[in-house]
């Protein structure tokens, strides 16, 4: 025993002093090894042409569309899944946004939709979140949006509605049954890997493109945090308490509504709110699979590089985020006190709520009845002066700040960025899928290396390797100034509890946010570039990563801290020397997500010029001849992606089994 | 909180017939009982190998571990029998799996005169909602529920009706001592009073027999002393039959006719606590009872001598189960040794040295 003990405790210094020499070795050897063979064996694949995989991928559609009214499988099964979610949506877009046959405005106009959006912000949560749901519903009517609004809203209550009808059922069975769960948790885990792009092109296959398709795509992506969730909510309830109402005498029927449903209820709505916020973001992505809605005003806008419109529709989004975080949050805290029956004001809620009841429903027959209600009066002239005071912000910010913001993306660009980009995508591809199992292998153990083996492999396979390796070269850098920031803030908010209050609620607003909408003002201050794309990935990535680091450095038990403290540590000491070490599985986890984020941030810059994948994705959802190649692009990046997770997940395993997390 | 006076140890219930004929009228009947954990347990009882092997063998050599190994034990109507052991020793195990929380692996376990391992599914919930109930280290109550629903819930779920079964869970508050408090949820509670509701939950269904799993440990110690008297309070005015979990060696005492000492899922000793100190069985349980006070739980009956011829015999006479510490006084203010009579049979003497060797031999004498 004590051998063994000895061991294991001597040896991970060695070993990772080792490791760090080995890493160096290979880096040393692939420049020594690039500068030699540069340029040679790249599969450079110019941005018109095609690999036989894609042509294949092409044919397959078009077999597919030709067979989509004949086959059985789609006879039976896809056209019928699409049928009734297009009847759903169709449904939901009449009652609020699209005119239905023989009417001239849909079935509910802005004042009814109003009326129920304050009515049930009020019953759910409270009269301050009512408040914010009828002006942000209203600023929708002002910015001319309504119905792009309505549209947005549309898609995502119908998507919303069928994740949680399966979520929720499915989250609780698995929340029960350790063996359901063993099963979920994997295909979880690896549909949350994936960068929310990667989901529709393969759809569309299957789906068409439209409404339903997008839908359904919003719902695939939206369902895992409701099962997740609930499942976790259903398993955090105390084994005791769960034992005390077996050993009474309960059936399983009753210990699960009498025990695990009313004791889970609060974190449950969490993840409704979860659910609804992963929904609204993919609802706006799926514009490109032609979804209606502010999304698409955005895509448009941002392929014109109107930046006054994208940040009109930008702003409606994030509005809309805003509001719709606040309910459901105010739900769930309404769902702890409501099972606290008692108080003054209590007694007169329910002839209250009637009330209200009484007024959403004339609202509603107003709206129905009379144009006045049903179109939002005026013409959007807010929207307009918004758009165009964006645009004014933006020119003179390229004409004042120009020098500042191109000075940096330029030395960025060339001191960083490009090199970088050269050496992936200029040394052979052999030499490159070398270094990256290597570097898989030594970083995430042996599994890992065969999974970056695997995936270079598949990487070749796709054609697009040079594509790839650009979009790797900016998640890298991306990456890399993420965890640069993601630290700094991160130590700085998990020793400060001041700055932990002051910082935390700016990044739980910034994680609701669409990715979309971070393009926007990146896109005004540097025009159209891969370093926008890479800017924006870096803050939409960094909220994340700052609460994970944060939080590992709060973890840190005090009486650590505090012998450190005592033996005379400075704070430089202290961080370096006690709280970053013993954070560490916290930092690879937060270099992890740090990674998937940027990636899937990355792709959605393909919008703005950042080529590569991303610029092969959007291409392929537009023009015809390239979907077998934006399919096969979708693919590489789901590569990518598994690749990062598994060897960064593989550290920290490794970190985290090496006692004390050293 | 009305603390019943009762810090004097005494023997309760039916301890006089502990030797003989308790399989007749036991209320539990335990026999042979077995849980392992581990793949393919159920060879392990059944291998007399396997169930000869140490803790740590038998892991490595079936991957198992055995949590009880074949224990035995009867406990009469009325008693309040004891299990005691160090964390791991599988006492905890062991109280569930004679309610079938867990299951056991084999053996039998008869509870009023049946079998609950024969019992199928729907059986068992009857046995559960209406012979016995139990209380729990760290109560397990419902958060969204107050007081007396979460008292009235075991009489909810038998399909009970609303009106009758909050009579009948207000009573139970009462009986607890919980008065006034029924309104409110147990987050609002200490957590003392949080265990009066789990024992008020267990309580109102009436059952024959209440399991207790630990109920204090959670408790700080003035709370427990609290909560021990509450539960000698409750055993003599509404005579349950008990099975109490502790790891606490001066609880054991307090409250236990009988005590099962376990270790490693075996018996080491069953018997009084005066039989425990007095006699203990092994190194294991005296070391246990080192820091017992021997004069408050010794009896006569251990510390009497046969008379000399030298002796009076005529002096006081005293039962053989009086506690030491209670009959000091008595043969100190003797002149003769105190007579140790029962049934108006002499068993021995106990003279100034016996009762001194005791009472100055204080915490720690052996």
């Amino acid at each position: 025993m004590a051998v063994v003990a000895s061991g294991t405790r001597e040896r991970p210094a060695p070993l990772r002093l080792r490791r760090r020499a080995v890493v160096a070795g290979i880096v040393v050897l692939w420049l020594v090894l690039f500068a030699l063979l540069r340029g040679r064996h790249t599969l450079a694949l110019a941005a018109a042409d095609l690999t036989s995989l894609h042509r294949w991928f092409n044919d397959v559609n078009d077999t597919i569309g030709a067979d989509r009214n004949s086959n059985p499988l789609f006879l039976y099964f896809f056209n019928e899944i699409r049928l009734v979610i297009d009847t759903l949506v169709t449904f939901v877009q009449t009652l609020i946004s699209q005119p239905p046959d023989g009417r001239p405005v849909p079935q509910i106009g802005w004042l009814g939709v109003v009326a129920i959006a304050g009515y049930v912000s009020w019953a759910l949560g409270n009269w301050r979140v009512a408040l914010l749901a009828v002006a942000g519903f209203t600023f929708f009517g002002l910015q001319g949006l309504w119905q792009e609004s309505m549209d947005t809203l549309a898609l995502t209550l119908s998507a919303v509605l069928v994740a949680l009808l399966f979520g929720i059922p499915l989250g609780v069975w698995a929340g029960m049954s350790p063996r359901v769960n063993r099963v979920v948790t994997p295909v979880l885990d690896f549909m949350q890997t994936m960068p929310t792009f990667v989901y529709l092109a393969p759809l569309t296959l299957f789906f068409l493109i439209g409404p339903a398709s997008a839908t359904i795509a919003t719902l695939v992506y939206a369902a895992p945090p409701a099962v997740r969730i609930t499942a976790h909510a259903i398993r955090s309830v105390p084994a005791t308490t769960v034992e005390a109402a077996e050993s009474l005498g309960s059936t399983r029927a009753q210990t699960l509504t009498k025990v695990l449903l009313p004791m889970s209820r609060r974190t449950v709505v969490m993840g409704v709110n979860q659910t609804i916020m992963a929904a609204l973001s993919m609802v706006t992505i799926a514009a490109l699979i032609d979804a209606p809605g502010l999304g698409k005003t955005v895509v448009q806008a941002l392929q014109s590089l109107d930046v006054g419109t994208a940040f009109n529709a930008g702003l409606a989004i994030v509005v809309m985020a805003i509001v719709l975080d606040r309910v459901t949050t105010a739900a769930a805290v309404r769902t702890e006190r409501a099972q606290r029956p008692g108080g003054g004001p209590r007694r007169w809620r329910g002839p209250l709520l009637g009330a209200g009841a009484v007024a959403a429903a004339v609202a509603v027959w107003l709206s129905h009845t009379y144009v006045w209600a049903a179109e939002f009066p005026g013409e959007g002239g807010a929207g307009r002066s918004l758009a165009s005071a964006a645009d004014t912000v933006t020119a003179w910010a390229q004409d004042h700040l120009s020098g500042v913001t191109n000075g940096i993306r330029d030395v960025l660009t060339t001191t960083l960025l490009n090199p970088f980009q050269t050496l992936l995508t200029d040394s052979p591809w052999w030499l490159t899928g070398l270094v990256l199992v290597a570097l898989g292998a030594v970083l995430g153990g042996v599994g890992a290396g065969a999974t970056a083996a695997v995936c270079v492999g598949l990487l070749v396979g796709t054609g697009l390797w040079q594509d790839a390796m650009t979009t790797l070269a900016s998640t890298v850098v991306a990456t890399l100034l993420v965890m640069l920031l993601g630290v700094t803030v991160g130590v700085w908010m998990g020793r400060s509890a001041l700055a932990d209050r002051i910082v935390r609620p700016g990044l739980d607003a910034a994680q609701v946010m669409p990715p979309f909408v971070y393009l926007v003002p990146f896109l005004a201050l540097f025009g159209a570039s891969r370093f926008t794309a890479i800017v924006a990935a870096v803050v939409y990535a960094a909220p994340v990563t700052m609460k994970i680091v944060a939080d590992g450095v709060r973890g840190v038990p005090a009486t650590t801290v505090e012998a450190a403290t005592a033996a005379g540590s400075g704070t430089w000491q202290l961080v370096t020397k006690v709280q970053l070490p013993m954070s560490r599985g916290a930092l690879v986890l937060a270099t992890n997500q740090g990674l998937i984020y940027v990636l899937s941030m990355v792709v959605v810059g393909g919008l703005v010029g950042a080529g590569a994948l991303g610029y092969d994705v959007v291409a392929g959802f537009s023009q015809g001849e390239l979907y077998g190649k934006g399919l096969a692009a979708g693919l590489a990046i789901v590569l990518l992606g598994v690749m990062f997770d598994r060897i960064t997940q593989a550290a920290a395993g490794r970190t985290s089994r090496v006692p004390g997390g050293r | 909180m009305t603390p019943a006076p009762t810090d004097v140890p005494q023997r309760r219930g039916a301890s006089h017939d502990e030797e003989q004929g308790q399989d007749r009228d036991a209320v539990i009947s335990v026999r042979g009982l077995w849980k392992v954990f581990g793949p393919k347990a159920d060879r392990v009882p059944k291998s007399s190998e396997l169930c000869g092997l140490g803790r740590r063998e038998l892991m490595e050599r079936t991957g198992c571990t055995a949590a009880v190994r074949d224990v035995r034990f009867d406990v009469a109507p009325g008693e309040v029998f004891v299990v005691m052991g160090l964390s791991g020793s599988g006492k905890s195990t062991l109280v569930r799996c004679l309610t079938r929380l867990v299951e056991p692996t084999a053996g039998e376990v008869v509870l009023e005169g049946e079998d609950i391992r024969t019992a199928d599914a729907r059986r068992l919930r009857e046995l559960r909602r209406n012979r016995f109930s139990m209380v729990f280290q760290h109560f397990g109550l419902l958060p969204h529920r107050r007081v007396v629903d979460n008292v009235a819930y075991g009489l909810e779920i038998r399909g009970m009706g609303r009106a009758e079964r909050v009579k009948r869970a207000l009573e139970v508050v009462e009986l607890v001592g919980l008065a006034g408090y029924e309104n409110s949820y147990p987050d609002q509670l200490s957590g003392g009073m949080q265990q009066r509701v789990g024992l008020a939950r267990a309580l109102a269904g009436d059952p024959g027999i209440l399991f207790f799993d630990e109920p204090f440990s959670a408790l700080d110690p003035l709370i427990r002393r609290d909560m021990q008297n509450e539960v000698i309070r409750l055993h003599r005015e509404v005579g349950k039959t008990m099975v109490f979990i502790t790891h606490d060696l001066s609880e054991a005492l307090k409250l236990g006719d009988r005590i099962l000492i376990m270790r490693d899922g075996r018996t080491v000793q069953c018997g009084t606590g005066d039989e425990l100190v007095g006699a203990p069985a092994d190194d294991y349980v005296r070391e246990f009872v080192k820091d017992v006070p021997r004069a408050d739980v010794l009896t006569l009956r251990w510390i009497m001598r046969d008379p000399r011829p030298d002796d009076a015999l005529d002096g006081p006479e005293l039962g053989p189960g009086v506690v030491v510490r209670e009959a000091t006084r008595a043969v100190l203010a003797a002149e003769k040794p105190v007579r140790v009579v029962e049934e108006g049979r002499l068993l021995g003497v106990v003279g100034d040295e016996e009762i001194l060797a005791v009472v100055a031999g204080g915490e720690g004498g052996a």
